[in-house]
């Protein structure tokens, strides 16, 4: 009798030609800023840690945070911040048994994509006007 | 035999001790971390936009209060906590070779046990100097 054999059968989901939906560009998003946050826990704790190493040390990470670049990364940062927490809420309610209908679900993600964009806009609006 | 079951996995799964084991405990305390973060995002989002500057001596006199420094002391660490926990799935559903696995989690592990270490220096530091 022969070992039996797997057949090359294709796997699901075909990323490469699957249709892209809110629902699936939310999921991986969600990934995607939490793993950029990751990144960005470098610099909270490097914040912390210019607040006792001295003004000299504090100047030198809040000047590079001042120059466009800086800029550009706190915006970016701030953006995937508000993203991950409301697409994070709405893992919360799912996981409490709350909003699976798909009506509600692309509610939702609507909802999400607007709130993100929304509180990152009123945040910076705040900072560089009020 | 008669030993009640009270995990979700046949015995024949049991003796086989493949799977990710204790993926049960590592949910449930990732939605804890998640819960947790919800508050104390808030709390940071609204005290740093309601700070008149940015620059070092505002900065560390606000640390400095007891309050703040207990709520950022859970903030960064329970942040950093909830950063393993999501990293070390990315790393379960990405990285497949064993041994890069392991290095993988173990190097993320170590480093984020270092960075909650500066965090909480930098800040108990703070709060009993200023």
């Amino acid at each position: 009798m022969s070992p039996p054999t797997t057949p090359q059968r294709p796997l699901s989901p075909h990323l490469m030609i699957y249709r892209k939906q809110l629902t699936s560009m939310l999921s991986i998003s969600h990934r995607i800023s939490g793993v950029v946050l990751s990144g960005g826990m470098l610099i909270v704790v490097a914040l912390l840690y210019a607040l006792v190493a001295g003004p000299e040390v504090w100047q030198r990470v809040t000047g590079w945070l001042a120059m466009p670049l800086g800029q550009g990364f706190l915006i970016a940062w701030s953006l995937a911040f508000f993203w991950h927490f409301y697409t994070g809420l709405r893992h919360l309610f799912w996981d409490a048994g709350y909003g699976f209908e798909l009506k509600n679900v692309y509610a939702s993600g609507y909802a999400t994509v607007a709130a993100a964009v929304l509180t990152t806009a009123l945040v910076w609006g705040i900072v560089y006007y009020v | 035999m008669s030993e009640p079951s009270t995990r979700f996995e046949t015995r024949l799964g049991r003796v086989r001790g493949l799977g990710a084991g204790g993926g049960t405990h590592h949910w449930w305390m990732q939605r804890l971390g998640s819960l947790a973060l919800v508050p104390l995002s808030v709390w940071l989002v609204v005290s740093l936009v309601t700070l008149p500057a940015m620059d070092y001596e505002v900065a560390q006199m606000w640390l400095a209060q007891p309050m703040t420094a207990i709520l950022m002391l859970l903030f960064v660490n329970v942040s950093l906590w909830h950063t393993l926990q999501g990293l070390q799935v990315v790393i379960e559903d990405y990285v497949h070779q064993t041994s890069s696995k392991i290095t993988a989690l173990v190097t993320l592990r170590f480093g984020v046990w270092f960075l909650m270490a500066i965090a909480t220096f930098s800040i108990l530091k703070l709060a009993f100097t200023v």
